[in-house]
């Protein structure tokens, strides 16, 4: 898979406060990419830099290939965290301005804001002023302006805030069909349970360095602990447990399930799952049986709290 | 298109299109013309006649006031001094008329000039003790003259009165009052530049505070590099300001010519019909109408306009790269009082020196000085054209100015780059200082 954006050693300070500390990062052609960190870790710093709104003091972005430079405006499209568009402007015609300052003519522009009106069904909403709009309605619109451009890369900071779950689900599939059509998309976010569902690759920035990055089931691997979750119906508890605690960690779990097993969190440390059913099997009845693979967000706070 | 004149165009049309640009544009000389009526309506508006009591125990002045009595004079003289002067004084608060005017009868006619009181309990109005001070002044002094039995018809013959005409060595006879045309006409193109770049310098900063708060700016100069931005919304904005001046400049002209059409054509048909003494008055009023009429064609009007054009866009394009800047530091307009001060100083500056060194020696050290000088030039130098100003300092003048714009924009665009991705705490100016090293 080829990547679409190289960042390289990119350093970026204000004064003495060294926001980005040369960040390295490869966001491949066709992926969604999620950008995690916690606040103030330099996500959004990095976000201007390939917008190109601010420029590294060193290191150098490349963009499909190209060093990057101000043409390369009209293949990026971007949904800022903190939204604005003009409040007593109507939608059509600041649309239309924000789509050719992207480099669309004019003709072209409103070809792409009828199609997108249509599909997101906002068509009504041409005439009006974004201060008659809802806050998720200018949202909308928003989104409308960060796509209409057909850019190669896509980066939404926060893409689903302000958004009710309904609407929330429409942005989401249309995202969804973005990448399908060959975008790529950069994707920064709070919300863990929205990286674990859309992302197939993350980075984690911290305190202006790059702690993570890969596939998120490569870095699911490397950060899994080799537990199992286990369900046990037995009538010799003890004995059970006795045998357990002499070969390996045990911490007891919680997960549902319809009877009255006993459930465990079991660490098998270098054991493989077979000895481990093994031992489960001679002592009861085996209900549940799972590896316990770790979830972005455990990843996140292990690595924000380690450092 | 290119990017830049998208946004200049943008800017154009929202100023354009705002509602307040209309009502200034096409109301405001329309106010101003009825403000101008109204103020001399209101000075041609009769005062109620006011009733002045004369106690003159000298009998000798009391004629000269009561000859002055007439239906239209703003004040009636009553001669009471028959009445006894306590029952007079008392009868001012009473309010039956508005002031004694008590004359004694001294026994050394010296003495008169320093023992005349006006009574009353509201103060007069200056002009009325002047009128008095010199009715009876002249009188004493013929009194006077009289006395010291000296012939007062040869003094009045004796009597000079100077009247200096006024004329171009080209011949052409000129209108005593031209250089108070010019100063009028300096002045108000000073002022009118100072307001452009006051309100246009505001709209400027507005914008950029509506554009960092309403958070649309990360999105625009994801597309385009801040100082295209800046400098499309300057300009823009100065296309609007310009617009509203050639209207004003062509409703301007219209109206004189108008009003030379009404001079130069109207008056000789309907003067046949008048007596002949009023039409010798009017023909002459009408002339010197004619003559005013043709010194304000004859003042360099195109050069004032092109004047007023170039130092507009110089002045205001340096001082709005300032507004730019400070809008970018700032998060709101109340914040931005701070900043402002220091730009609108060198503004008022100018006006200051206009009035009172411009109009005293138009082509002084001071007034050559200030008019070079890129901050207070627009102004000051406006209000010295209509005097005539040698071409060579013009080209100085403008040069400094534009030179001096484009290494203001240079530094503005630098904390307007920074500031407009800044929020939260207002910027000291340390810091701006610290944002031009970024």
């Amino acid at each position: 898979m080829s990547t679409i954006l190289e960042v390289n050693k990119v350093v970026k300070r204000y004064g003495d406060y060294v926001a980005l500390n040369e960040v390295t990062l490869s966001v491949p052609k066709g992926s969604i990419y999620g950008l995690l960190g916690p606040n103030g870790a330099g996500k959004t710093s990095l976000i201007r830099i390939i917008n190109q709104i601010t420029l590294p003091d060193s290191g150098e972005i490349i963009l499909d290939g190209e060093k990057l430079q101000p043409k390369h405006v009209q293949y990026i499209g971007y949904l800022p965290e903190e939204r604005g568009l003009y409040n007593t402007m109507k939608v059509g015609e600041q649309c239309l301005y924000l789509a050719q300052m992207k480099g669309l003519s004019k003709a072209e522009a409103k070809k792409q804001l009828e199609y997108w009106f249509e599909r997101l069904e906002i068509q009504g909403w041409w005439n009006k002023k974004i201060q008659e709009l809802s806050k998720g309605m200018a949202q909308k619109i928003q989104f409308v302006v960060c796509v209409l451009h057909k850019p190669k890369l896509l980066i939404f900071d926060e893409p689903f805030s302000g958004f009710d779950p309904v609407n929330a689900n429409i942005i989401k599939d249309e995202i969804l069909k973005l990448r399908e059509d060959g975008a790529t998309i950069i994707f920064s976010t709070h919300r863990m349970e929205s990286v674990e569902e859309l992302c197939d690759h993350i980075a984690l920035i911290h305190k202006s360095n790059k702690l993570i990055e890969g596939k998120i089931n490569d870095v699911k691997r490397q950060f899994k602990t080799n537990s199992y979750e286990v369900g046990v119906l037995s009538d010799n508890v003890e004995g059970l447990m006795y045998d357990l605690t002499q070969k390996y960690k045990v911490n007891p779990a919680n997960f549902k399930s319809l009877n009255d097993s006993l459930k465990l969190e079991i660490q098998l440390g270098n054991a493989t799952p077979n000895e481990l059913l093994h031992v489960l099997t001679q002592r009861g009845q085996v209900t549940h049986f799972v590896e316990k693979i770790p979830t972005v967000n455990d990843i996140f706070i292990r690595t924000v709290s380690d450092k | 298109m290119s990017i830049v004149s998208l946004i200049i165009k943008r800017e154009f049309i929202t100023k354009v299109r705002n509602k307040s640009f209309i009502v200034m544009t096409f109301l405001s000389p329309l106010l101003f013309v009825a403000l101008a009526a109204f103020v001399g309506y209101l000075g041609s508006m009769k005062a109620d006649t006011k009733r002045i009591a004369i106690h003159d125990e000298s009998g000798l002045f009391v004629k000269e006031f009561t000859a002055k009595n007439s239906k239209s004079a703003e004040y009636k003289y009553l001669d009471l001094s028959a009445i006894d002067l306590k029952f007079l004084k008392d009868s001012i608060a009473n309010e039956s008329f508005e002031g004694l005017l008590f004359i004694p009868k001294p026994t050394n006619p010296q003495d008169f000039e320093n023992n005349i009181q006006f009574i009353s309990n509201n103060s007069p109005s200056l002009s009325f003790i002047e009128r008095a001070q010199s009715l009876i002044g002249t009188k004493l002094t013929k009194t006077n003259l009289i006395n010291a039995k000296l012939d007062t018809i040869a003094i009045n013959k004796a009597k000079a009165n100077v009247n200096i005409s006024l004329a171009k060595a080209t011949g052409e006879e000129t209108v005593k009052g031209l250089n108070e045309i010019k100063i009028g006409i300096g002045g108000a193109f000073g002022y009118l530049i100072m307001m452009f770049i006051i309100i246009y310098g505001n709209m400027v900063m507005r914008s950029v505070i509506e554009e960092k708060t309403s958070r649309i700016v990360e999105i625009i100069i994801s597309s385009v590099k801040p100082f295209q931005l800046m400098i499309g919304k300057i300009v823009g904005t100065a296309l609007a300001g310009l617009l509203q001046f050639f209207i004003w400049a062509i409703i301007g002209l219209s109206l004189l010519f108008a009003i030379s059409m009404f001079f130069g054509v109207n008056v000789a048909p309907t003067a046949k019909i008048s007596p002949e003494i009023m039409q010798a008055a009017q023909q002459e009023m009408a002339g010197t109408a004619q003559m005013y009429i043709k010194e304000l064609w004859n003042l360099p009007i195109a050069s004032i306009l092109v004047a007023f054009v170039i130092y507009f866009i110089g002045g205001y394009f340096l001082y709005s790269s300032f507004y730019a800047a400070i809008g970018a530091a700032v998060d709101n307009q109340t914040d931005s009082q701070q900043f402002l001060l220091p730009v609108i100083m060198p503004l008022i500056l100018s006006v200051y020196v206009g009035f009172f060194t411009v109009i005293n020696d138009p082509h002084g050290t001071v007034a050559v000085v200030f008019s070079m000088i890129p901050l207070t030039s627009p102004i000051v130098m406006l209000m010295r054209i209509p005097f005539g100003v040698p071409l060579w300092q013009i080209a100085i003048s403008v040069t400094l100015l534009f030179g001096t714009f484009f290494s203001v924009v240079w530094f503005a665009a630098k904390i307007y780059r920074i500031g407009i991705l800044m929020y939260g705490k207002k910027p000291t100016w340390g810091e701006l200082y610290k944002w031009l090293k970024y």
